[in-house]
């Protein structure tokens, strides 16, 4: 017989749970996404639970305007430094990689600090692409406190964060049938678990949940026996990383440099408080006030239905472009692009 | 994209400090902590440490569901 590890143990005691009535649950984080596929935890699923896949990939949500913009500012010559994830993803017409390709001078970064190295050696306008959620905008924020310390007059951002509550906030108000959250660990790490307590009002537990194998059968268990129990808690699952209070340093740097704002998500459209503009003390920062952006957008794309996988009410593989015309190669929308989109985790791992 | 890679504190210079996991090593910012010392396990994502790890903590949680009834 083979020998139970306590790994073996929770993947028996999660799939042999019974789940009275079934279960719809969303794993909000892209990361989780692709954790879930690679370990084959969808193998591991009481019978009736179903999860589906949230819109927690930045890359994925990002509209295909944000695209447009940079481009656009691409071909006015500045240097547009980025995350690398962006590069590939197709706005309405062109994207970077194509841009850069014909000529622009687009520089992929592993870091703001990075973006704000080049400004200072370049001397040259210096645009850093700030994408990224409650994890990465502390980063970012950051940078734009160092830029304003060290007069840099050549370095702005062209901003599209976003938040992750407000989207959960809009996803539990439109009846999508949801049982509970396995909730992104490194967004939690700085907004905390008190973040959540909205889910609680409206009778759904949620776990913050860790990236390894144990992390994520554990936390479905638990959010599996809360929602068999008709307990709604936020449990945090991943306190040798999260506390529950998150990372206040972290929050008040960036209340300094940015103030939420409504904001556009792909396939959830536009959400109230959803994003993070520069505050107008930092207005010296902000791309769009200092160029002007003629971007050159396109109707959207037929076909994608990245939107409807991001709001977790189709499998990838239910969009009719799924894995012939869009494959990880060859990528058509977001969710393909991005290595931590749904559906280039739904090929690559099958 | 929000993944982030545990890193050990080697050096600290200033609101800086370089870090270490498996040989490598890298200069990250440390300003979005409190107190970080060296020898401490911090989680960096982006180019700066955004938590501290408490390996202590690490196993509790994780282990009631193994063992038992959770929500009992
Ligand atoms: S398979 Fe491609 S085209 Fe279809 S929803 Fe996913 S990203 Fe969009």
């Amino acid at each position: 017989m083979a020998k139970t590890t306590p790994l073996t143990r929770m993947a028996e005691r999660l799939l042999h749970l019974p789940v009275p009535g079934g279960a719809k649950i969303m794993e909000v984080c892209g990361s989780h996404t692709v954790a879930i596929r690679r370990f084959g935890v969808q193998r591991l699923l009481p019978a009736g639970v179903k999860l589906v896949s949230g819109p927690g990939c930045p890359v994925c949500v990002t509209p295909d305007l944000f695209i447009d913009e940079a481009v656009a500012l691409a071909r006015q010559g500045v240097i547009v430094a980025s995350f690398g994830d962006m590069l590939r993803v197709p706005g309405s017409r062109s994207s970077l990689e194509r841009e850069r390709a014909a000529g622009g001078d687009i520089r992929a970064v592993y870091s703001p600090l990075d973006a704000l190295r080049l400004a200072e050696d370049s001397g040259r306008e210096t645009v850093f692409l700030a994408v990224g959620f409650e994890t990465t905008a502390p980063a970012i924020a950051v940078a734009a406190l160092l830029a304003v310390e060290k007069k840099l007059a050549n370095f702005s951002l062209l901003t599209s964060l976003r938040l992750v509550p407000p989207a959960l906030k809009a996803l539990v108000s439109e009846s999508s049938g949801l049982a509970g959250f396995l909730l992104p660990g490194h967004v939690s790490a700085i907004i905390g678990r008190q973040a959540y307590g909205f889910l609680a009002a409206s009778r759904l537990p949620g776990v913050i949940a860790g990236f390894h194998a144990e992390d994520i059968i554990s936390s479905l268990g638990l959010l599996l026996e809360m929602h068999n129990k008709g307990i709604y808690e936020i449990v945090n699952n991943y306190r040798r990383v999260v506390r529950d209070e998150g990372n206040e340093r972290s929050r008040s740097v960036l209340a300094e440099v940015f103030t939420p704002s409504d904001a556009e998500w792909r396939g959830l459209g536009s959400i109230p408080a959803s994003g993070l503009v520069l505050r107008p003390a930092f207005a010296a920062l902000d791309a769009r006030q200092r160029f002007t952006i003629h971007a050159d957008s396109a109707p959207r794309r037929k076909g994608c239905r990245c939107g409807d996988v991001l709001r977790g009410l189709i499998d990838p593989p239910a969009c009719p472009l799924f894995n012939r015309s869009c494959r990880p190669d060859h990528p058509v929308g977001p969710c393909m692009v991005s290595s931590e989109g749904s559906c280039s985790a739904w090929v690559t791992y099958g | 994209m929000c993944l982030a890679v545990p890193m050990q504190v080697r050096e600290i210079k200033g609101d800086m400090a370089v870090v270490e996991s498996s040989g490598l090593k890298r200069e990250v910012g440390i300003m979005l902590l409190d107190k970080v010392k060296m020898g401490d396990w911090v989680l960096i994502h982006a180019g700066f440490a955004i938590s501290k790890l408490t390996k202590k903590q690490a196993r509790q949680t994780l282990a009631i569901f193994a063992e038992g009834q959770f929500f009992g």
